[in-house]
């Protein structure tokens, strides 16, 4: 007789689940929000605050989207101005960055486009660039100056053919990442799929191959190591958005 | 020979109400602020654990982002109903250095006798200074917010970093008024009663 693989039940991870909320309760326990009785209201549970504070951010959006103009430019700075050493930031450490092969390497598009062709580097290293040296702003609450050139998002957007009345677009990334910011943003000027930093190709650490770059959003937004791009009208989420940090994010 | 007139409240209704969500929606920013403050501190220390609010920076964020249109909307009431009403030309005009000097000197010597319903040129200073300071803080949370939309805003304040450290030097002092009032209201335990039930304001002269 043989054992028959089983799936696991719910009832087997039950007692270290338990375990675990214990533990998160107690950490809890000794803080102001268990004074205020508002332990645990920190997004991560399902509790009627933890709804009024997404509410709160959904309503945040709002206000965000209401404020946004495309005309607005973010500050620019002389080149005397970029930080160094560049910070490295990314959801791993450093000695996790992931390596494709630029030669292999392709972009893909998806959505509410006419062309879904995938993009090679080749390719895109032929359309028109555009150089900028913007402010960084991590929700941390840090930020740096640094410089990128790519080429402009809304020249790529009506290169294959996307709906620019669509709300969303959307940025997945071969190292596990994602976020989508709306079409407004992503057709403001300063928006940018950048292939350099500074005045060279991008390194593996900065994003390499490309990375989007846009300087009127917090830096979660700036999402690197893109393997593909899709237009939707679909809420896409993000790493993380999924997790709290709010989806607008404009600076 | 005329009868007195009856005596105000020491603290009209809606001045105790905006009070205390006031002092509700200041709470929620300090303990959000130090919990984002913790994920990136800009000075060498971190506040404790205990103290944070939120759990983690994607928590503190969702209460400082939620509390700030409370204290937004009780502040704004608060200025409104402060110049419509008169309390802030009777209540909060601006003391003389001298008079500063003189309640203050007494103050210290626990001289300073406190009526209610009238302040004293400390309490002036105290309080329109700590007005002043949270509209500074929330001019500097809206720059370092919005440092794009509100670039000029936050251009106002020597840019991005700059503004951001104001914000958290506002933070210092709200703080710092909140240790001396609070320890103030203790030493006059019946300043506490006239903020929450109704009380009567003392007689103008001193008896």
């Amino acid at each position: 007789m043989t054992n028959k693989p089983v799936a696991v039940r719910p009832s087997d991870v039950k007692p270290e689940f338990d375990r675990m909320r214990r533990r998160g309760l107690l950490r809890g326990g000794f803080s102001l929000g268990a004074l205020t009785l508002l332990t645990g209201c920190d997004l991560s549970t399902h509790s009627g605050v933890d709804a009024a504070l997404e509410a709160m951010l959904r309503f945040d959006d709002r206000i965000q989207e209401a404020l946004f103009s495309k005309s607005r430019l973010a500050e620019t700075y002389p080149a005397s101005a970029i930080t160094k050493p560049f910070r490295f930031n990314a959801y791993y450490p450093d000695w996790q960055v992931r390596v494709v092969d630029p030669a292999t390497w392709q972009l893909g598009v998806s959505g509410l486009v006419q062309q879904t062709k995938p993009w090679t580097l080749a390719n895109l290293r032929t359309l028109p660039q555009q150089s900028q040296i913007t402010r960084h702003i991590c929700i941390e609450g840090w930020s740096q100056i640094g410089q990128w050139s790519g080429i402009p998002l809304h020249s790529f957007l009506k290169r294959i053919g996307a709906d620019p009345r669509a709300k969303y677009v959307n940025f997945t990334c071969f190292d596990g990442y994602s976020t989508s910011i709306d079409m407004p943003s992503a057709l403001q000027s300063q928006t940018i799929l950048a292939l350099d930093f500074e005045t060279k190709p991008l390194t593996p650490e900065w994003g390499a191959p490309l990375r989007l770059r846009i300087p009127t959003k917090l830096g979660y937004k700036s999402a690197k190591n893109l393997q593909s791009i899709a237009v939707t009208n679909t809420y896409p989420g993000g790493y993380w958005e999924n997790q709290g940090y709010d989806w607008f994010a404009g600076a | 020979m005329s009868q007195p007139r009856p005596r105000r409240p020491a603290h009209p209704v809606p001045i105790r109400i905006m009070h205390w969500i006031g002092v509700y929606a200041i709470g929620c920013m300090m303990f959000s602020g130090w919990e984002i403050y913790n994920a990136s501190p800009s000075l060498p220390f971190l506040f404790p654990r205990w103290a944070g609010l939120g759990g983690w920076l994607g928590g503190a964020l969702a209460w400082h982002l939620s509390a700030m249109w409370l204290l937004f909307v009780d502040g704004l009431a608060y200025i409104a109903y402060g110049i419509a009403s008169g309390h802030f030309r009777r209540e909060l005009h601006p003391p003389t250095p001298a008079a500063v000097a003189h309640d203050l000197g007494a103050a210290l010597r626990l001289r300073l006798p406190h009526r209610a319903g009238h302040y004293n040129a400390v309490q002036r200073l105290l309080y329109a200074g700590v007005i002043l300071i949270i509209t500074l803080a929330v001019a500097t949370g809206l720059a370092i917010w919005k440092p794009v939309q509100f670039g000029w805003l936050t251009g106002l304040f020597g840019g991005y970093p700059i503004a951001r450290g104001i914000h958290l030097a506002m933070m210092g002092l709200i703080a710092g008024f909140i240790i001396i009032h609070v320890t103030l209201v203790a030493f006059y335990p019946r300043t506490l009663v006239s903020m929450v039930a109704n009380t009567k304001a003392d007689p103008e002269t001193a008896p």
